[in-house]
């Protein structure tokens, strides 16, 4: 394998706390250290004005292989997370079928063998067929390589089931993760209940919906000693209670994504179902409570939450377009846009919320830092280029994004993964010129 | 003869979608041409040419009857030729797009489409993706102009004006195309709206509408120059607003006790089709306040209006 010395590069790495310029030696996969000297080096990349980080790390996201393959397959969703700057990705159990049982685990690991882009972790199915009624067979899932366990955007709507997989899942010390919602006070909702929803006739999902099951679910986490994970939180009153929770010592972690932070209820004016999503797009309020979550730390994660469509799918009326947007290819611009630029976060907070966080939540130990002796997952990003977000050149299936057209800053230069470069500058590389 | 039609009037807006788009000065731009048409007919001349040679398609992707009629009667009228679709449920279920099945109909040679859907904004998307000018023919529960502008048509025939006017829309706000462009238009043209029902079908963000909220029939009538009863959608509604139908006439229902509670002169509009026995009783439906059969015949010269006045705009950019 090739040894890579990265050069001169903003090296920030939340683990360590470190964030100054220097040199970063890649050696057999691994980082063999930081300014670092290596007398064969095969390659030297010029970092110069770059950020050189861990490599991101995506809680959730939607693979669509088995199942849905005009949606996205292993193949183009793995290259997305590349040109994302992803090094890893967990992906959720919602395929067809769904990802329940060992066999299937496995599936999607050699899917990811075979695409050879970034490492995939597969979320097993807490129930069979997620169908919130009988426990999946976790302990197989968990020899199958499951990371972590969820039904996916079903809420386990049975209190009964939620408190035996977070007592089940101890043993294994996986998460649990949740979608919170009540599907009873979300039923056919389409958006953000509010003055907009009033506004529109869209009938709306009140952020209710969200606050009680959030509240049920650390409820259970608390009495079960289990371990939680929200994805995808929204409302003003999840990261309350989540704070809450966290100061009494809750096994709780949460995530949100940028365009919940980026986007309100305002943009379903347009009736465009590209702004449909779960949980829908709300208010400032609940905006400036997600940002200063984030800010203390009670948000500990940033996902894309990755939900490709073809567009016959998704260019609908907006009440039979599914719900969710691609992300993989748009979270770095849009988290500067809405968190960097305004100074809502450093770059070494967002970096932590999209790499060491998510591998702590992942239990992944050897990934998310720059420490010696870790995979060689390593990001580079220009932070100034300016650039226009053009879906048709995603390499996701999905083209369902509500940012195509807008300008944006900073992109992601090159992505390598285990010690090979695998994306830069805009192109897959493969083979020989990955360094293999 | 058409030449009667004063033609020169200002009329730049290429599709009709809503009355939250549309000025103070078009609505009333709408009801003058309504009020034309109403001339003409009532000296003996109710067709014009004013749209000969030009096709409008009747696009309807949820059952109507009274509309629709309305809609193709306006188009005879008016001497267009039509084109009728009507699709019930979801064209999807035929592996086609709503999108896909409009662009279809327009490449037939279209000038005009209206559009009745059960999505909320199935009509706006549409603009965006078609070049022919577009007629709102009711959208889910966002909005249905021509319901109200033919409603705003009726107080101003009895009334004379709409300004300083109070009138109380009934019932169903929360799934009411209807009362989201009636608020609109009335409070565009300086009348106070109050919302009166049960508190489970009146979201309380409509406040910031500039309308009032009521519960309670009894104590807004007294004030009103206009009541308008709005159709309870048992179609639209999921789960329990309210117990009973009994006791949503007992609570809301217009009977001839209320009627004679009303302010002198009080007019009593329902945009039908009427529930009778729910939201107003037969002898109030029938009697002397009601102007339920203005309302169908206004209909039609509001939606000649509407069909005239964008063909005026149909060479303009989408």
């Amino acid at each position: 394998m090739a040894t890579i010395l990265i050069r001169g590069g903003r090296l920030i790495d939340p683990r360590q706390r470190l964030d100054r310029v220097g040199d970063l030696l890649i050696r057999d996969g691994a980082v063999a250290g930081i300014d670092a000297a290596s007398r064969a080096v095969d390659r030297t990349i010029d970092a110069r004005g770059k950020i050189v980080c861990p490599g991101f790390i995506d809680l959730h996201v939607s693979l669509r292989d088995p199942g849905d393959e005009e949606d996205e397959t292993t193949n183009t969703g793995t290259a997305a997370a590349l040109a994302g700057g992803f090094t890893s990705i967990a992906c959720l159990p919602d395929t067809s079928p769904a990802i329940d049982n060992r066999a299937a685990a496995e599936f999607v690991i050699l899917q990811a063998a075979r695409a050879r882009n970034c490492h995939v972790y597969p979320l097993g199915a807490v129930t069979k067929e997620l169908k919130g009624q009988e426990l999946a067979e976790i302990g197989q899932l968990v020899d199958g390589g499951a990371v972590g366990f969820t039904d996916a955007k079903q809420s386990i709507a049975n209190s009964e089931i939620m408190r035996r997989a977070l007592e089940y899942t101890r043993m294994f010390d996986r998460a649990i993760f949740g979608h919170p919602e009540v599907a009873e006070l979300s039923h056919n909702g389409v958006m953000h209940e509010g003055f907009i929803s009033t506004l529109l006739g869209l009938r709306g999902i009140p952020s209710a919906a969200e606050t009680i099951m959030v509240g049920r679910d650390l409820a259970l986490a608390e009495i079960t000693e289990g371990r939680l994970h929200l994805m995808t939180i929204s409302a003003r009153g999840s990261v309350e209670q989540i704070r809450r929770a966290k100061r009494e010592g809750v096994g709780v972690t949460c995530s949100v994504t940028p365009h919940h932070i980026a986007l309100d209820d305002a943009s379903l004016r347009t009736f465009d179902a590209a702004f449909k999503v779960s949980p829908p797009l709300r208010t400032q309020q609940h905006i400036d409570a997600l940002i200063q979550g984030l800010q203390d730390g009670t948000i500990d994660a940033i996902s894309s939450d990755h939900q490709p469509y073809t567009m016959e799918k998704k260019r609908n009326e907006i009440d039979l377009a599914p719900f969710g947007m691609t992300g993989l290819e748009t979270l770095l611009p849009i988290c500067i846009q809405s968190l960097i630029a305004p100074g809502h976060l450093t770059w070494l907070e967002l970096i932590e919320k999209l790499s060491s966080a998510p591998a702590r939540i992942l239990g992944l130990k050897q990934t998310g830092s720059l420490e010696t002796g870790m995979v060689a997952d390593v990001t580079l990003i220009d932070p100034d280029v300016e650039w226009t977000i053009d879906p048709e050149k995603f390499f996701s299936r999905g083209r369902n994004t509500p940012f195509a057209g807008w300008m944006v800053k900073g992109r992601v230069e090159t992505t390598i993964v285990s010690g090979e470069v695998r994306f830069d500058r805009g192109k897959l590389v493969r083979g020989e010129a990955a360094g293999v | 003869m058409s030449a009667a039609i004063r033609t020169e009037t200002t009329w730049t807006r290429k599709h009709i979608l809503g009355l939250e788009d549309l000025s103070a000065d078009e609505i009333t731009t709408i009801l003058d041409r309504a009020a034309e048409f109403k001339r003409q007919a009532l000296a003996g001349e109710p067709k014009s040419e004013l749209l000969k040679g030009r096709v409008i398609a009747n696009l309807f992707f949820e059952p109507s009857t009274r509309t629709r009629t309305s809609f193709a009667l306006a188009a005879k009228r008016l001497s267009a030729d039509t084109v009728d679709f009507s699709a019930s449920g979801s064209s999807l279920s035929k592996g086609e797009t709503f999108i896909d099945t409009a662009r279809n109909i327009e490449a037939m040679g279209v000038d005009q489409m209206v559009i009745r859907h059960g999505t909320p904004g199935a009509p706006h998307l549409l603009s965006r993706y078609l070049s022919t000018s577009i007629l709102n023919a009711g959208d889910g529960t966002h909005e249905h102009p021509t319901q109200a502008l033919l409603d705003i048509f009726t107080i101003r025939q009895h009334k004379g004006r709409l300004k300083g006017l109070t009138v109380t829309l009934v019932g169903d706000i929360l799934h009411s195309r209807v009362a989201r462009s009636n608020i609109w238009g009335l409070t565009k043209l300086g009348a106070r709206v109050i919302v009166c029902g049960p508190s489970t079908l009146i979201p309380r963000e409509i406040k910031r509408l500039g309308v009032e909220i009521s519960y309670d029939l009894d104590a807004v009538l007294p004030e009103s120059d206009c009541v308008n009863l709005l159709r309870v959608q048992f179609e639209r509604q999921r789960s329990a607003f309210f117990p009973s139908i009994r006791e949503y006439a007992h609570l809301f229902g217009m009977n001839s006790e209320r009627a004679a509670r009303g302010k002198d002169g009080m007019l009593i509009l329902a945009p039908g089709p009427i529930n009778r026995g729910v939201e107003l009783t037969t002898e109030v439906a029938d009697g002397k306040q009601s102007v339920i059969l203005d309302q169908v015949t206004n209909g039609l010269l509001v939606r000649m209006a509407c069909l005239s006045l964008l063909d005026q705009a149909r060479d303009a950019p989408r």
